[in-house]
């Protein structure tokens, strides 16, 4: 897919809309850790160059969610189709290598590697990634930062190094689990900056989160997840008027 | 002070195998998370195939030195691929025991064919006679096994801790699952690991074979030593296991000129005491 194919305007008005630009379709997704079962049937779309948010309680499956697409989970069944592709029976390297990048909630930033060395590891899986000038731009603080151990970040980098490091891979997919947690509020408006730099750029953004205001500043849909099933679905334009429904689902 | 010098060449020797033998378990722990007891097994077809390809094949000790860990390193990878792999996630005792196993089995097979008694390999002519250094006289074959091993462990260390392969493999010890979500073939990279550290160990074999000669039963003898060495160490830690390996040949060496008694076991004794002490070893993390 070339970086450069940023969709027209999400769908208004319907979350099951716009087949035109859909990078990734989600048919009847169900996923088991061991023996239990977490998604009983996930179906969703993302369009290319949207921010789509997956919001729900803590345990609804939306960090499942995300592992199931990115093939790292014990058993899943159903479709998952990423330009087209079928992926559902694809190992999570072949996943990242066709331009998938996934950041996860423990942020995975690696203790015995330096943060040049974290910065670095993802490899390149197509053209088109940002060049290290721009994710410094985006992330000065990594720059003062690269031989410092990965861990001894504060959180904040961390979060920001985890990001940066799947930019320069050329993936134009992106899923982002909670990058906001446990991040102070000026952190967590950088992050939102960066999210909706990365938006223009031409990223496709996938993200889970419980902050739901932080989600609202930059997502374009959302989808509500609850008890591994997604039971409802709105644009950012119909927000004001679901916001009940909204806190009901998410109890808040 | 002759026999002084001597000991201690004679421990620093025995340190190379040390090391280059713990540096292998090391980096196959680290990454497969396998206790490998079949390292002493697969040491001594290092020496097996230097003296075959030398006696069936007429190639010397220097193609040997090359060939004998490829051979060695790609039967052990076929290991990894048919056995070991399915032993991911589970507890290390089975990788142990199934290590074991092959150990016992390849040992036997060697045995069967050829007995208890050593075959000699021969010092190339290149590196025969010595060196009076003044205060002894030094083998050459000696200085070289001494120097090439540490050449060799070095070289190790900065493939781990410095280049990009090496934070691939240092990654994927911390969190597979993550790395091969990037688009590393992790699988893979754990077999090419098994073969690295296997082709150490039958390197090891070869530089041994013309001092210790060829013998099925060498790695046997050797193993319990070095695991030992790798207890004091750390287990997982690569600049450990290098620098415990040569200090500890070392010590035994110098323990053989002081209280020759102790020996043999006082590798053992400094295990135990840093099992009390320091339960991950000197340069070991926490699991």
């Amino acid at each position: 897919m070339p970086d450069t194919a940023i969709a027209e305007a999400p769908a208004k008005g319907s979350a099951k809309a716009a087949t035109g630009g859909n990078i990734l379709q989600v048919r009847n997704l169900e996923a088991w850790y061991g023996e239990s079962h977490i998604l009983h049937g996930i179906n969703f779309d993302v369009n290319a160059g949207e921010v789509v948010t997956l919001l729900g309680r803590n345990g609804a499956g939306k960090t499942t969610t995300l592992k199931s697409i990115m093939g790292i989970i014990g058993k899943r069944t159903g479709s998952v189709k990423f330009n087209n592709q079928e992926i559902i029976r694809t190992t999570s390297d072949k996943i990242a290598r066709s331009g998938i990048a996934f950041c996860p909630e423990e942020r995975g930033i690696f203790s015995s590697l330096d943060v040049r060395e974290n910065l670095m590891l993802p490899p390149v899986v197509r053209e088109g990634g940002l060049p290290l000038e721009q994710i410094f731009e985006l992330f000065p603080n990594l720059k003062e930062r690269l031989n410092s151990q990965g861990t001894k970040l504060s959180g904040g980098e961390q979060q920001m190094l985890a990001i940066a490091r799947i930019l320069r891979t050329g993936a134009s997919f992106l899923m982002l689990d909670e990058p906001t947690e446990g991040l102070a509020p000026v952190i967590i408006q950088q992050i939102g900056h960066t999210i909706a730099r990365l938006k223009k750029e031409g990223f496709t953004i996938l993200l889970v989160e419980q902050n739901f205001r932080f989600a609202s500043t930059v997502a374009d849909r959302y989808y509500v997840v609850e008890h591994g099933k997604i039971i409802d679905g709105f644009s950012n334009a119909e927000l004001a008027a679901n916001m009940d429904k909204l806190h009901t689902y998410l109890g808040v | 002070m002759q026999a002084l010098y001597a000991q201690l060449l004679v421990g620093l020797i025995n340190g190379s195998f040390y090391a280059l033998l713990s540096l292998g378990l090391a980096v196959i722990f680290g990454m497969l998370n396998i206790i490998n007891f079949a390292h002493g097994a697969l040491y001594m077809m290092g020496a097996f195939v230097a003296y075959f390809l030398l006696n069936l094949g007429g190639i010397n000790y220097w193609w040997a030195l090359l060939f004998a860990p490829i051979i060695v390193g790609i039967f052990g990878m076929i290991l990894e691929r048919t056995m070991l792999q399915w032993l991911t996630g589970l507890d290390h005792l089975y990788g142990l025991l199934l290590t074991f196993g092959i150990a016992l089995i390849v040992q036997g097979v060697f045995q069967n064919y050829f007995g208890s008694s050593g075959l000699p390999y021969a010092i190339p002519d290149q590196l025969k006679g010595g060196m009076n250094l003044g205060f002894m006289f030094l083998p050459i074959y000696r200085g070289w096994v001494v120097i090439f091993s540490l050449v060799v462990c070095i070289a190790t260390w900065f493939l781990i801790e410095k280049t990009r392969l090496g934070a691939y493999l240092r990654a994927a010890t911390e969190n597979p699952t993550l790395v091969r979500a990037f688009g590393v073939n992790v699988p893979r990279m754990i077999t090419l690991t098994y073969g690295l550290g296997v082709g150490l160990a039958a390197l090891a074999g070869v530089l041994s074979a013309p001092i210790n000669q060829v013998r099925p039963l060498m790695g046997a003898d050797l193993i319990i030593v070095v695991f030992a060495v790798v207890v004091i160490g750390g287990m997982g830690s690569i600049m450990g296991s290098i620098i415990t390996g040569f200090a500890l040949g070392v010590i035994e060496g110098l323990t053989k000129y002081f209280y020759p008694e102790a020996s043999n076991t006082v590798v053992f004794v400094l295990m135990v005491l840093v099992l009390l002490v320091k339960p991950t070893g000197l340069t070991g993390r926490a699991a």
